[in-house]
């Protein structure tokens, strides 16, 4: 049975997106992203080096097959990601930008009042935005109030690889704007039983870019990190039973041997 | 003519379009997008735009990233 990904009308089979930063070469990208089965692949924007020729990214990633998502990554303010934003859309590829307005604390860490400023003035361009934000489910319902097409929370600051030490939040935002907009975990993903764990808690999607690229072996990592996405959805949609604090056996406790026969 | 391309200036022919001065440089064939002055140039009117001497330019593409 289908179960696709809906973003803004437009379908996804998969439900891992990865990143394409990272990678110690192209061609090794390349490989873990066709190992990933992702559809949608985020890049960043920068100025072309106008000293040094240097190979093109999208010479690697191909356009019939890749869904590209421009983020606004290294943006510390509302004003420089909107800018950024528009350069992405002239490229000619899309009108989706990944939203990020991250303060330069060097904590990583997004301003939430500088995203919904810069969501709400791109959604009235036209732009389908998918703003990173932190677990705040207040935060991320002013964002789908402003238009946005998902939100995007963390699971822990960007590239730390620690996982999601606060489910619970994120559980919360999952419950304030899941069914009206995808939900998809952006960051801090560091191994597939953290992409399975946003998965089971009813995440729409994941986002994971350092965990596959610096992985020892990127392109088995892309590959498993596929089948958590897969493996945490199917627990999902199944239902996972409630945890209790008492316990309760899995055999029978009547017919055992050595005991009086029971009348 | 003196441009600003990047925040460097750089000295080009006069005259140029904006097709031309991605072709000078060696990028016709990336996919660059293009802001002047602080306004977007579509790719649609890369080949009318004509550059003006102290033009400030700002040219990107898409590189790796998260």
């Amino acid at each position: 049975m289908s179960d696709l990904l809906t973003i803004a009308g437009r379908t996804f089979r998969s439900r891992l997106m990865v990143g394409t930063g990272k990678y110690a070469t192209f061609q090794l990208m390349k490989e873990a992203l066709a190992a990933s089965g992702a559809e949608i692949v985020t890049v960043a924007v920068r100025r072309v080096n106008l000293d040094r020729r240097e190979e093109s990214l999208l010479d690697y990633i191909d356009l019939n097959r890749y869904f590209l998502l421009p983020n606004t990554a290294g943006c510390h303010t509302a004003e420089e990601a909107i800018r950024t934003a528009r350069l992405a859309r002239a490229a000619g590829l899309s009108n989706w930008v990944k939203l990020e307005v991250i303060p330069d604390d060097g904590t990583l860490l997004p301003d939430p009042i500088a995203t919904v400023e810069a969501a709400a003035q791109l959604v009235k361009e036209g732009f389908v935005v998918l703003p990173y934000t932190t677990d705040d489910h207040v935060v991320a319902r002013r964002l789908v109030e402003v238009g946005c097409a998902t939100v995007m929370p963390f699971g822990s600051a960007i590239g730390t690889g620690q996982g999601l030490p606060d489910p619970d939040r994120l559980q919360r935002v999952i419950d304030a704007v899941g069914g009206r907009v995808p939900v998809v975990v952006d960051a801090g993903i560091g191994a597939p039983s953290d992409a399975a764990l946003a998965m089971e808690l009813g995440a729409d999607a994941v986002l994971v870019n350092t965990a596959i690229a610096k992985a020892g072996d990127p392109v088995t990592m892309a590959r498993a990190m596929a089948l958590a996405v897969e493996a945490g959805r199917m627990a999902y949609k199944a239902g996972r039973i409630a945890k209790t604090p008492v316990a309760s056996p899995s055999s029978p406790t009547e017919g055992l041997v050595g005991k009086p026969a029971q009348a | 003519m003196q441009l600003v391309i990047n925040g460097q200036a750089r000295e080009v022919p006069d005259g140029l379009t904006v097709a031309q001065l991605l072709e000078h440089l060696d990028l016709g064939h990336e996919r660059v997008a293009v802001e002047c002055n602080g306004e977007i140039v579509e790719r649609e009117r890369f080949p009318t735009h004509a550059l003006q001497p102290g033009d400030a330019l700002e040219i990107v593409r898409f590189v790796g990233g998260g």
